[in-house]
């Protein structure tokens, strides 16, 4: 019998490699073992620990569809020691999977609500999966608005996919990019701007916001001074993660292990936390 | 059960009694100037009359009393033989294009611990519930499951030491298997459970009577009395949360070195990192994991950036950990008042001093 469990890897291969943009490449894993692949799911915002032979793991979010966990999404920014050969591999190559970690999205109590979600950068990725989630199961959900900020135009991935979206009815789609670049269809700016430009009904809405701290903590005060309620505003946090189930220690903030308690919080719990620079 | 008494001159038995049984053995050696747990094969390799005088930063044996066991406490807990201090987790093959992990079953035999002291025996419970609730890790778990504990009651704390302020000592009063206190003729001893029953039947011990049992207990309440540190017996969360960005963080950092070694002797202290460890070949990968410490840039390394850059951030990070995180997490203070870190820090700092100096009003008096 196998041994172990979070702390194993088990061998997943690349069924497929997208190159996003320069530096960004997506990665669909499927678990080679047939058992592993039929027992495994995950929920949207849950992230797997992914390792590279001999080189080590790295905390990744997944950014695909949960109705389809026998090839699941990742969204990688090449940017150190294990991402840079990470993106590297090819398909079919082989490399380690333990996962999936953590709790994500508060899908089920947002049924019924307008959902708003706010991302900045690849902070996209781990929301991408709601989305996917909620326009597959669009009759269980109000009006769904989505803004995602990046620093430059060229920093946008999925254009088409925000271009579909922006098509369905009930959804709103907003774009903002600091320094636009050419052809950029959005707005120039910070993506906390575009709360003025977009219908917000506070009270009645989950807002699921992932991307830099700093962009999280103006865009949820800033729907908190527009009457959102603290417990109404959901942040993905991202920490330091060598193990995955709240034993090694590196990922806390505050009380909690974001592995496990998070890493998808409520501002409630996590707002006055964020606030105190080098927690 | 009723204590029982063995005489000074027949506590080698003890020792033989736990081998005959199976069990290697472990017990207080000194090695390099301090109390360490090293492997014994019979009592007279167990340091005797001896004494330790510890204060913050400083730690000195001399010679004391004819008593195997009084003095407080070395530099290690029970910590590194249930947490090793560097392990592998699994090792990753390539084998035909693929790759296979498996995991390395430990190596443990039955092991039995002589002198834990309750300060210890607290840090093992509380390192039990990080490591073996939830899905157990199953490292820990076998290498707790082997342990055979010998706990020996306190009757000559250190200078350091606040057990009695903590609710964790000086009397052991769990997670043994059997209980010492040492008198100067002997020892009462007392069985925690069925294993330590069968070893304590197999001692050639005689009825404790009641005066000795008094003197033992009165030997362990002026442990208690003539401790000379202590923090608030309350829970100190909200203390310690409320006070993130008091001033005193950054007078601490001014004397830390940042250097781990508090996160070191701390038996409840369980940060650890992972290392890949790849052979010359690149056949074969070992996944490592060793301790590590919330003082490290490392510890909170994310894709180049250093969440607690400062020394001040880091001190911050384990004392509101420590006392305040760990109730949230555990349910009760991570600190079981052994006063190792403040003996082993290099520049003497002392938690007891930094809590009390947290409660002073910034600017004030």
């Amino acid at each position: 019998m196998r041994r172990g469990g979070a702390w194993l890897p088990r061998e997943a291969e690349v069924a497929e490699r997208v190159e996003e943009s320069p530096g960004i490449v997506t990665l669909r894993l499927r678990l080679t073992d047939p058992e592993a692949r039929r027992q495994y799911g995950f929920q949207p915002g849950q992230f797997n620990m992914l390792g590279v032979f001999g080189v080590g793991e790295v905390a990744i979010s997944i950014s695909s569809d949960p109705g389809d966990p026998e090839r699941i999404g990742h969204t990688i920014r090449r940017v150190g020691r294990v991402t840079n050969p990470l993106v590297a591999l090819d398909e079919g190559d082989r490399l380690g999977l333990r996962g999936p970690f953590g709790r994500g999205w508060p899908l089920d109590r947002s049924e019924g609500r307008d959902v708003l979600v706010v991302t900045g950068g690849l902070g996209c990725a781990p929301v991408v999966s709601v989305i996917e989630y909620i326009m597959a199961r669009r009759s269980r959900f109000g009006r769904l608005t989505i803004l995602q900020g990046v620093k430059h135009g060229a920093d946008l991935i999925w254009r088409p996919r925000y271009e579909a979206w922006a098509r369905d009815p009930d959804t709103e789609v907003g774009l903002a990019a600091d320094v636009p670049g050419e052809n950029w269809p959005g707005h120039v700016g910070l993506v906390t701007e575009l709360f003025d430009r977009v219908r917000l009904r506070p009270g009645r809405t989950a807002v699921m916001m992932c991307g830099p701290e700093p962009m999280m903590r103006a865009g949820a005060r800033e729907l908190v001074a527009r009457g959102f309620p603290a417990d109404d505003l959901w942040l993905s946090l991202e920490r330091n993660h060598h193990c995955g189930n709240g034993r090694c220690g590196h990922c806390q903030l505050g009380p909690y292990f974001v592995c496990h308690d998070g890493p998808v919080f409520a501002y409630s719990q996590v707002g006055s936390l964020l606030a105190i620079p080098g927690l | 059960m009723a204590d029982r008494f063995l005489p000074r001159d027949r506590f080698p038995a003890l020792v033989e009694a736990l081998r005959d049984a199976g069990y290697r053995c472990l017990g207080p050696r000194v090695r390099e100037g301090a109390i360490v747990m090293e492997e014994v094969e019979r009592a007279a390799d167990l340091c005797f009359g001896l004494r330790d005088r510890q204060a913050p930063g400083s730690y000195r044996l001399e010679e004391g009393t004819g008593r195997h066991f009084a003095w407080a406490n070395g530099p290690t807990a029970l910590k590194p033989l249930t947490f090793v201090p560097r392990e592998t987790l699994w090792r990753a093959r390539r084998e035909g294009g693929g790759l296979r992990f498996e995991a390395p079953e430990p190596e443990v035999g039955p092991l039995a611990v002589i002198g834990a002291r309750a300060c210890d025996l607290a840090g093992l419970a509380l390192q039990d519930r990080h490591f073996l609730e939830g899905e157990p890790d199953p490292f820990y778990k076998a290498r707790r499951e082997r342990l055979f504990l010998v706990a020996v009651n306190c009757t000559h704390p250190a200078d350091t030491c606040f057990c009695a302020s903590t609710g964790d000592g000086p009397r052991a009063e769990h997670s043994f298997d059997l209980v010492l206190s040492e008198l100067d003729e002997g020892f009462l001893v007392a069985a925690g459970g069925p294993a330590g029953a069968d070893i304590l039947a197999a001692l050639p011990t005689e009825e404790a009577g009641e005066e000795r049992n008094r003197r033992a207990d009165a030997e362990i309440e002026a442990a208690a009395q003539a401790q000379k540190r202590s923090l608030p017996s309350r829970n100190l969360r909200d203390f310690l949360f409320g006070r993130q960005e008091h001033p005193r963080w950054e007078e601490v950092a001014e004397r830390c070195l940042s250097c781990g070694n508090c996160t070191n002797v701390c038996p409840t202290c369980f940060c650890h990192s992972q290392e890949t460890v790849p052979d010359l070949e690149g056949e074969v990968s070992d996944q490592v994991r060793q301790w590590d410490s919330c003082f490290t840039s490392g510890h909170s390394y994310i894709h180049g950036i250093v969440v607690r850059a400062t020394t001040a951030n880091r001190y911050r990070q384990w004392l509101t950990h420590k006392l305040g995180g760990w109730h949230d997490q555990f349910g009760r203070s991570g600190c079981v008042g052994c006063g190792r870190c403040i003996t082993w820090c290099p520049t003497g700092i002392d938690l007891t001093e930094e809590v009390a100096a947290l409660g002073e009003e910034p600017g004030g008096a």
